[in-house]
């Protein structure tokens, strides 16, 4: 199961991805996983808010 | 009305110093010393001082400035490439974190809580009070590292070769610096709303 990853290894990736280009098959899992998962999409949810706080607080410290 | 025309009839030195506890806040959390915040901010002031004509009305003075801060900061991390990556005693943390999000078979402990209405959130002051004072619990090495990223801006091949980094290794402190945050801003915000 090339494609199978647990929530542990998912989060990683999710984290990963906002300093990162993951490969393709890494991609896919994640796509997956996340179509599947009941709480993995939850903390992908919060990652996007902390990219959006910190897009804001650069806008803040320059106002 | 009053006093904003009193600032804007100010010398130039008195407007910049009116600014600089603000930008000292900036510097004391991207640089985590004291000595170099206060390098990069007299920098600033005295690139702000010996070039006032370049500021011109094309933007405020606060948003020129930090434009400056940023560039001396960039150079202060530089200079210090051999201190500004030391390992912090206190170590990191990843694997405790680890433990406490994830049982051994690789499912969550507790699921990740929803974080509420994000936009709602970031229209709240109050919200980067926290987010700020997170980033400062953050150690040293680790701070400079993820500020660099997030605050500066910069890609992280340039944070690589300025600080000499192996893209491994500043992913490692990157990703750990994000469950960091993650984790205080859950028990500090978004943990706080849910009970109230």
């Amino acid at each position: 199961m090339i494609l199978r990853r647990t929530c542990k290894e998912v989060s990683a990736l999710l984290v990963a991805r906002e300093d990162r280009d993951l490969p393709l098959v890494e991609r896919v899992a994640l796509r997956f996983h996340l179509a599947a998962c009941s709480a993995c999409p939850a903390f992908e949810r919060q990652l996007l808010t902390m990219r959006n706080a910190f897009q804001r607080w650069r806008h803040y410290s320059e106002e | 009305m009053i006093s904003v025309l009193h600032i804007f009839f100010m010398p130039i030195e008195n407007q910049l110093a009116e600014h600089r506890s603000y930008l000292m806040r900036f510097a004391r959390l991207q640089l985590r010393n004291e000595a170099w915040a206060e390098d990069a901010v007299s920098e600033t002031m005295l690139a702000a001082l010996s070039k006032p004509q370049s500021f011109g009305n094309r933007s405020q003075l606060k948003t020129w400035l930090v434009g400056i801060l940023k560039h001396k900061v960039i150079d202060v991390l530089r200079q210090r490439q051999r201190e500004v990556v030391l390992v912090d005693d206190e170590g990191d943390g990843g694997e405790e974190l680890d433990a406490l999000m994830f049982k051994a078979d690789g499912h969550y402990a507790n699921k990740p809580t929803e974080w509420g209405n994000p936009e709602q959130e970031l229209n709240s002051r109050q919200f980067f009070t926290v987010l700020e004072a997170c980033a400062e619990k953050l150690p040293a090495a680790m701070g400079r590292v993820f500020l660099m990223r997030e605050w500066l801006e910069l890609p992280s091949e340039e944070i690589c070769k300025e600080l000499q980094l192996t893209p491994t290794n500043l992913y490692v402190q990157l990703h750990r610096a994000r469950l960091r945050l993650r984790e205080c801003l859950e028990i500090n915000w978004f943990g706080n709303r849910a009970a109230s």
